[in-house]
């Protein structure tokens, strides 16, 4: 249990496909401005974690609170207004939208002046003034749109030049590495107080990798709280508060980086049993 | 009781008969996921065949089974290999309107061959019965119901125990697994084409000698009906379709019974909608699970859309406007204007399928609401007519929304069978709504177009009328996709999973892009009627969905530009070869099948 309050608080979730257990009973205490890592072994179920935690798969049991509010079931185009963002396993850019509005979409709820939010009986109307505002665009919808481009261009600037260069370019037609980076970019521009992370690095050679590395490295500096899921346990042990091991849909351990390091666990969950008995080797530095 | 004795068997072998259709549509969705359209082209071909058999050869009845069976299967193999293999790897959308296509081209060849007037289909067993207890069966009837029995048994034979029915099941289970094990799933694709068609064909034949009729517009019933029954058993799932067709089978002929021939296809689609809202996977089937993450967005073919500045196009505009001054011919300029009024539909269309990803098929019924909307308020509630065009456009915006607000939970092929179910329900909802639509008599008198009292009774007024209210709606639709809506809308087409990640919420936004797309439509309906001054049930026929879907296709999803050219091109280029009627949906059927197959994107390209 960690001393600041919590952020986000699994107690005891649990999801079952037919007779397999993909996540069994896991607890979960993110800190606000914590950096958390889950590792595993393939289909030990973290991104099922993922999932429930973002309200795309409903669990079987167990609840999940977000800032103390009860946030189990709830769809994700909710949980986007509360702000957790979320970037997807295999990547799932908009293909045929340009960079830049891809990370507009990732805006949408910060939108105020174009989708005004009218008290009950009135918010039926909310599509019609959508329309409406969209079409006549009164100065307050042209600047607010102009300020979101604005800092779109700053969030993709923290990419370099990899994707400045490619505003108007659809995603279809980005290097995958490049595609990765626009989830990213497009995660942060929900603005997000949770950011979760799947396999972000996934397909990327040495050199982009490090580059990632350091652009989730500022990002923890600036004080995000983060949820990563990854392999590439160089990456996990550097960046990470804290790590959770996940094995068949349990924690199997879950401490500082160096602890679960050198769990005896830990090392058969990715070694297997016999071997581990044998050698003192600690978990290997990708396993993949 | 013995009424009721009747209309069970008589359901029963109606079930028998969606069965053989069904069948076949589940083992073609289980090997390539393909909800194959063209199937009751398939059934009509072999209900045709038949019949040349029988009349002009005076085949004897298990030869002529024999022919139909080969002249399905055949057939069944040449749309394997010409329509569907040549589409492997292409967009998941290209399939399904291939089927499409080949359908219309199908139907448009048996029509154009047997002409469209009814034929009988003359069979010796028709008049011999057999009493038991107090009801009555007859020899046709256990025909068919030893057809469907024995055709079941043969097919289980071949899953279970072949080899080749082994990578049937195993292709239908993961075709890429089967692939990289060595199984031919080429081979695998031909085979099940091959019985499903046969099974089809057999299925006309036995309906045509049932009814003792047979007509080329049977095909889309029939496909309808082979599908309903699919998904009502669960998609895919050959048991499910044998179960879920003698269901239909049943609720038909109850329905009948109870309320009358005329609302029979309503209780089908009614059925089809409920199972679809309630249980999409069907009524045996309960899995849930999330589709699989895309690398990209697969459901449109990527394309760069041609670029043209808004000066080009307001000089094309003001050239259109000042067409009827230098060409004051009457003829093209009515051509024209339903190039106009089409360009409106395709508007709408390319809204609702290229920008956001609801590829309908019924939006036909949208047209029928707009027309019917504007033709009774001007007659009965003697409304001056511009004012009335405007509300059909409200009504259709209103009432197509609602209607397919329950269905925009299914993704893909699902809200297509969705769709072309609710413009059917719309369709006999008219026909049956006597009080209000004057039923099959349809509305005559409707007013001539007007605009503040005065009449537009000159073709160049009715041109510019159309052309402005076209001009006015697409540029509209061009701000609307330049504004935070269209990287919305089309955020939701490419992935939906992602949108609804960032807050999202796809029925609203997929409601209000029906509502502005549904007003283009029924505006367009409402102009059309006063046009021509009497409507029916049949003035918007399905045939018009499909017209108005090639439209879209060949300007480019989701392009406004392209719709409107496409529409100029399908509309005024069938006129301008003076091509007869009858050949024009042949010709929309292969400009459908040549654009999915060389040039998907359109031809201005996908936005």
């Amino acid at each position: 249990m960690s001393a600041a309050p919590s952020l986000l608080e699994v107690r005891s979730l649990t999801r079952r496909f037919g007779g397999l257990t993909a996540v069994n009973s896991v607890d979960l205490d993110l800190a606000e401005g914590e950096f958390l890592s889950v590792i595993g072994p393939n289909g030990a179920g973290k991104t099922t974690l993922f999932n429930l935690i973002t309200g795309h798969d409903d669990p079987d049991g167990g609840t999940v609170k977000f800032s103390g509010r009860d946030i189990t079931r709830l769809p994700p185009e909710w949980l986007a207004t509360l702000g957790i963002a979320r970037t997807f396993q295999h990547g799932r850019v908009f293909a045929n939208l340009s960079v830049m509005d891809n990370v507009l979409v990732g805006a949408h709820v910060r939108f105020k002046a174009v989708r005004p939010a009218w008290p009950s009986p009135l918010s039926l109307l909310g599509p019609f003034a959508e329309v409406a505002l969209a079409l006549i665009r009164p100065s307050s919808v042209v600047t607010e749109e102009k300020r979101m481009r604005e800092e779109a261009l700053r969030i993709l600037a923290r990419f370099g030049d990899r994707l400045l260069p490619r505003l108007d370019h659809p995603t279809y037609s980005l290097s995958y590495a490049n595609r990765r980076r626009v989830e990213i970019g497009r995660a942060l521009a929900l603005g997000p107080k949770l950011l979760l992370l799947d396999e972000p690095t996934a397909g990327m050679n040495q050199t982009e990798t490090a580059e990632m590395q350091t652009l989730i490295g500022d990002l923890k500096k600036s004080g995000l709280t983060i949820l990563l899921i990854e392999h590439k346990l160089d990456m996990v042990m550097q960046l990470s508060d804290r790590v959770i091991v996940m094995d068949n849909g349990s924690v199997i351990a879950n401490g500082k980086p160096a602890e679960v390091r050198n769990n005896p666990a830990v090392i058969e969950a990715y070694l297997g049993h016999r071997r581990s008995d044998k050698s003192e080797a600690s978990v290997p530095e990708a396993a993949e | 009781m013995s009424s009721w004795f009747d209309y069970t068997v008589n359901g029963l072998i109606i079930g028998n008969i969606y069965a053989l259709l069904a069948v076949g549509l589940a083992l073609i969705f289980g090997v390539s996921r393909l909800i194959n359209f063209a199937h009751g082209s398939v059934y009509v071909v072999g209900a045709y065949a038949g019949f040349l058999a029988v009349t002009q050869f005076g085949t004897p009845l298990p030869l002529t089974i024999v022919i139909v069976v080969a002249v399905g299967a055949l057939l069944g193999l040449a749309i394997e290999r010409f329509g569907l293999r040549p589409l492997q790897g292409y967009a998941h959308i290209a399939p399904l309107l291939a089927t499409i296509g080949i359908s219309f081209v199908l139907d448009q060849l048996v029509q154009l061959t047997f002409s469209p007037d009814p034929r009988a289909l003359p069979s010796e067993l028709l008049q011999k019965r057999f009493q038991i207890g107090s009801g009555t069966i007859g020899a046709l009837d256990i025909l068919i119901a030893a057809i469907g029995i024995g055709s079941a048994g043969l097919l289980y034979y071949f899953l279970r125990f072949t080899r080749l029915g082994w990578a049937v099941r195993a292709t239908a289970q993961d075709r890429d697994a089967a692939q990289q094990m060595g199984v031919d799933v080429d081979a695998v694709n031909r085979t099940v084409f091959a019985i499903a068609s046969a099974l089809g064909a057999v299925s006309g034949l036995l309906v045509g000698m049932y009814y003792n009729y047979i007509d080329p517009s049977m095909s889309f019933q029939a496909t309808l009906k082979g599908v309903v029954a699919q998904v009502v058993g669960g998609v895919g799932n050959v048991p499910g379709a044998i179960a879920g067709s003698m269901l239909l089978g049943l609720v038909e002929s109850y329905g009948i019974a109870l309320f009358g021939t005329s609302y029979r296809n309503l209780f089908a689609f009614i059925l089809l909608i409920v199972v679809l809202v309630l249980r999409p996977n069907g009524l045996f089937a309960s899995r849930r699970q999330t589709p699989p993450e895309p690398m990209t967005g697969t459901f449109i073919a990527p394309s760069k859309p041609v670029q043209i500045s808004p000066r080009t196009l307001l000089a094309i505009a003001l050239a259109a406007a000042l067409l009827p001054l230098v060409l004051p011919n009457p003829y093209v300029l009515q051509t024209l204007t339903n190039a106009w009024l089409y360009g409106l539909l395709g508007l709408s269309l390319t809204l609702i399928a290229g920008t956001v990803g609801l590829i309908s098929l019924g939006h036909a019924a949208l047209l029928a609401i707009g027309g019917y909307a504007s033709a009774l308020l001007s007659l009965d509630l003697g409304m001056p007519v511009g004012l009335s065009i405007l509300l059909a456009g409200v009504i259709a915006a209103a009432l197509g929304t609602l209607l397919v607000f329950p269905s925009f939970r299914l993704r893909g092929h699902y809200l297509s069978i969705a769709t072309l179910a609710i413009g059917e329900i719309v369709s006999l909802v008219i026909l049956n709504w006597d009080s209000l639509t004057r039923g099959p008599i349809g509305v005559s008198g409707i007013p001539p177009l007007s605009l503040f009292g005065f009449e537009l009774d000159t073709d160049r007024s009715v041109y510019w009328f159309a052309l402005g209210v076209l001009v006015v709606l697409a540029a509209l639709q061009f701000r609307l996709l330049r504004s935070h809506l269209g990287r919305t809308l089309r955020a939701m087409r490419d992935d939906d999973i992602a949108a609804r990640s960032y807050g999202i919420g796809l029925d609203r936004y997929k409601a209000l892009a029906f509502a502005v797309g549904s007003f283009a439509a029924g505006v367009s309906g409402g102009i059309t009627a006063h046009l021509y001054s009497y409507i029916n049930h049949e003035t918007f026929n399905s045939q018009l969905s499909i017209l108005a879907l090639t439209i879209v296709i060949l300007g480019g999803m989701g392009n406004v530009t392209g719709a409107i050219l496409g529409s100029v091109l399908l509309v005024g280029l069938p006129e301008v070869f003076r091509v007869a009627a009858e050949y024009r949906v042949l010709i929309y059927g292969i400009v459908l099948l040549l654009l999915v197959r060389f040039r998907p994107q359109g031809l201005l390209g996908t936005v």
